[in-house]
């Protein structure tokens, strides 16, 4: 009967041994993990293109990005003043509203208040577009102005703005 | 109970809170650290552990895919094809769990015929033989819903003329067959359930495998001189002796099936389930999968559709008498010098079962299939109950490590080996 | 070492299974993805997609294919988006509840040349054209097999009934397809010079073809060269562990 080997050195050509194993079992997991990541099919749907010929000064459109609803604004010269008279560095979250858009009458935001993830209101006429004129969340009561910052309410930070382009002057790609 | 300080025998003392709480640090000490492996054990003793090894590889593969897959007659065909192309690694995925699956049954076979060789089904171990025919049974049963779930063509047929197997049964035959698909015919109601079950059926597997493998560590592993342990001489500790054997195994059996993987995923896939089920038009032939072939051999030499399904469920269920089929009072085949052989030629037999269970049942394939459906049970019913009546076994060595040495070939009257009731 | 040998022959008999269903009479064509590092030709693969889209996809769909698949055989990103323009897809419902036509996109399936399977049978004389996503997977003999049938027209043997509509073919079941001869000696004009002739026309819509149905190959083929060294790598180390380790056994 041989003795109990743990009572022995472990030699060099052991732990190689077990070093390798150890690489190979994690280099085995590494497959079954990374198929959890979206798919391809998925990431090819990671882009949107949105025709925005058809909206009017001073409406919305909704369209979907991801999964989310991104909200897509043009606005009326005074929301345009309204969100640039504002002192920015008094803001809960301190944004410039020019660094928040690219084209001054369109604003392009992730629809998603940043509170606990409740889809504010405002993108209707009749909505109610909350104290400062721009979004409400009805969830918990977040204010949002008409560049989309947060001014009032739980909300920690401004609605995201997502990567977009315009492609042309009537065509925006989202993502 | 035993007091408290028979269970701090651990450094870490949290292992020491778990130990007292849950001796479970202990159990598995006992159970794959000290147990004693006769040394004289060859590589086929390693098939239980690569067998233990593919089943999780195959319920892990399984979970990430059912995480793709869509059991939808509509969809399951695409979502299978979405996993080859669009999911990360779902190509990879897909191929260890279809081959995974071939390779399973190739181990298990071997793990079976060893059992047989070597005579491990008898006293003590019959239990332990019959729980690992209920393993083979649910195999059987996984692989067969499994192989549904991609919907394509061979799914489809082969689901539709198993399912019709039960249809054969006398009176309530039909309702039993509508009752298993949920449906007049093979539908989505079916491929639901089969899905359900195939996803469940594995985690039953695992806790078999667990009863069979406590069983075998109450009396111990047999060995290829069939004799019992008699001292600590005749034993190695599991590990490491045993794990790094084990390990050996596994690697080269990880270089075989990473062969058929990456190199010939498609080697044993039928080329029809790459065509989306339809049921108006069947295929030329179909074919079940090869590790069920035997069975299906059996059944299509019966020309008569209720005698085949008997004799098919015969030929799996006769498994379970196996230890009391066995007369003879030797386990292992080492020392049988005429039962060997027949061994040796079921093994044979089986195989070429499963070949001409692939081939079109007529002309000579029906006859060859007939022939081995006669060895089949006649090596169950006549030469395994009475081959001892006229087999003088060789020798018996004196114990394990005599063998382990390569002395020892003279020593025990074969009939002191501990009866076999 | 009987484990060896038993393994061997396990090994030994899944290629009489393999060869079985290999040796009969359909000759082997040479691809230069066959091997254990073989690959596509990305350029054979354009010339075979537009073999396919010239000749190919009047009848048969390619459903499980995405334009944005063809990035893999070397188009760039605007390239796929200009393929994909050409043709047209349905989409919608629109806000006014109406179903739209508009051009397709990288992320759209290859558009089928039939609304559906009916209307496919329908203007085939009731033969449905497969789909060829993965017909190469879904044949005996795969890319060999669709490259000898494509070359397989010939005039039917004296004395054989060819049924109405139907043409003779060398290699297929029953001699009889109502596919007539696709491709001929410049049926299709490549616009990098290759000689388009039947037979390369045919080994570059096969290759088109396999790429299709496994368009993993590659990386398949180069994980599992890492794979196997990976096992017998450390299986030598092991190997030598256990021997250092069973010595002490007597």
């Amino acid at each position: 009967m041989a003795e109990n080997p743990n009572n022995k050195r472990r030699d060099f050509l052991q732990l190689s041994t077990i070093s390798i194993g150890a690489l190979g079992t994690a280099a085995f997991i590494w497959p079954f993990l990374s198929s959890m990541n979206p798919a391809e099919d998925t990431l090819a749907l990671g882009t949107t293109e949105v025709d925005i010929s058809s909206i009017e000064e001073g409406q919305s459109i909704t369209v979907k990005w991801r999964g989310k609803p991104v909200f897509i604004r043009k606005r009326t010269k005074e929301e345009i003043e309204e969100a640039k008279e504002v002192n920015f560095t008094d803001l809960i979250d301190p944004e410039q509203d020019i660094d928040r858009v690219k084209k001054e009458e369109w604003l392009v935001l992730i629809g998603v208040c940043t509170h606990l993830g409740c889809v504010p209101l405002g993108q209707k006429l009749t909505d109610n577009k909350g104290e400062y004129n721009g979004w409400y969340c009805p969830c918990h009561g977040s204010h949002y102005d008409t560049s989309g910052r947060i001014r009032k309410g739980p909300a920690p930070n401004n609605l995201p703005v997502p990567p977009y382009s315009f492609l042309n002057d009537t065509t925006i790609k989202i993502g | 109970m035993s007091g408290n300080s028979e269970h701090r025998k651990y450094k870490n003392s949290f292992l020491n809170w778990i130990e007292f709480r849950l001796p479970i640090i202990s159990y598995f000490e006992k159970e794959y650290g000290d147990y004693p492996m006769p040394k004289n054990c060859n590589y086929f003793w390693s098939f239980g552990a690569l067998a233990t090894i593919t089943l999780v590889v195959m319920i892990v593969s399984g979970i990430f895919l059912a995480m793709n897959y869509t059991p939808h007659t509509d969809m399951a065909f695409d979502s299978v094809e979405r996993i080859m192309r669009d999911v990360n690694y779902g190509w990879l995925l897909r191929y260890i769990h279809s081959n995974g699956a071939a390779f399973f049954f190739i181990v298990v076979y071997i793990h079976i015929l060893r059992g047989m060789y070597y005579g491990s089904y008898k006293y003590p171990r019959e239990l332990n033989w019959i729980l690992g025919v209920f393993i083979y049974l649910l195999m059987m049963a996984s692989a067969f819903m499994g192989y549904v779930l991609p919907w394509g063509q061979m799914s489809y047929w082969g689901a539709t003329v198993i399912t019709n197997l039960f249809s054969a049964i006398p009176f309530i035959g039909e309702g039993l067959k509508i009752w298993l698909l949920g449906d007049y015919t093979v539908g989505n109601a079916t491929l639901n359930r089969f899905f359900a079950l195939h996803y469940v059926l594995p985690f039953v597997i695992l806790g078999v495998v667990g009863l069979h493998v406590a069983a075998v560590h109450v009396h111990g592993s047999n060995n290829p001189a069939g004799i019992d342990i008699k001292s600590k001489n005749d034993t190695v500790r599991f590990f490491p002796y045993m794990v790094m054997k084990d390990a050996l195994a596994v690697c080269v059996f990880g270089v075989i099936i990473s062969a058929v993987i990456f190199f010939g995923p498609n080697l044993m896939a039928e080329v029809d389930n790459y065509i989306p089920a339809d049921p108006l038009v069947t295929p030329a032939h179909i074919v079940p999968n090869w590790y069920l072939a035997p069975f299906y051999a059996i059944l299509r030499a019966i020309p008569d559709k209720l005698g085949g399904v008997l004799l098919m469920f015969g030929s799996i269920a006769i498994l379970f008498v196996l230890p009391w089929l066995d007369r003879s009072k030797v386990r292992s085949c080492n020392f049988r010098p005429i039962y060997k052989w027949f061994v040796m030629l079921f093994f044979v037999n089986f195989f070429i079962l499963g070949y001409v269970g692939m081939l079109p049942a007529e002309g000579l394939y029906l006859l060859i299939a007939r022939i081995g459906l006669v060895y089949y049970f006649g090596f169950f019913l006549i030469i395994t109950p009475f081959i001892h009546r006229i087999e003088t076994p060789k020798s018996l060595p004196l114990g394990i490590s005599d063998v382990y040495l390569g002395g020892g070939k003279e020593a025990l009257n074969p009939n002191a080996q501990k009866e076999i009731i | 070492m009987r484990f060896i040998i038993i393994i061997l022959l396990f090994l030994l008999s899944t290629s009489i299974f393999a060869a079985e269903s290999n040796s009969g009479p359909m000759p082997k064509h040479k691809w230069s993805f066959n091997g254990i590092t073989g690959t596509f030709d990305r350029a054979a693969l354009q010339r075979g997609f537009k073999v396919y889209q010239e000749v190919c996809s009047g009848c048969h769909s390619m459903k499980l294919l995405y334009y944005r698949d063809l990035r893999d055989i070397g188009f760039s990103e605007a390239e796929v988006k200009v393929i994909a323009a050409e043709y047209t897809v349905v989409d919608g419902p629109n806000d006014e509840g109406e179903m739209y036509d508009r051009d397709a996109r990288p992320a759209d399936r290859f558009v089928s040349p039939y609304a559906n399977d009916n209307e496919a049978r329908l203007s085939n004389n009731g033969a449905y054209p497969p789909d060829l996503s993965v017909i190469t997977k879904a044949r005996k003999y795969g890319e060999d097999y669709i490259y000898n049938f494509i070359l397989g027209y010939e005039e039917p043997p004296e004395g054989m009934e060819i049924g109405d509509g139907m043409y003779y073919n060398k290699w297929v079941g029953g001699n009889q397809i109502s596919m007539p001869q696709p491709i001929y000696d410049g049926s299709v004009d490549y616009d990098d010079g290759t000689d388009n002739n039947a037979l390369q026309l045919t080994e570059d819509v096969v290759t088109f073809l396999k790429w299709a149905a496994e368009p993993e190959l590659e990386v398949r083929k180069n994980l599992g060269i890492k794979v196997i060294l990976f096992f017998l790598v450390l299986g030598t180390f092991i190997y030598f562990v256990k021997n250092k380790l069973w010595r002490e056994v007597d």
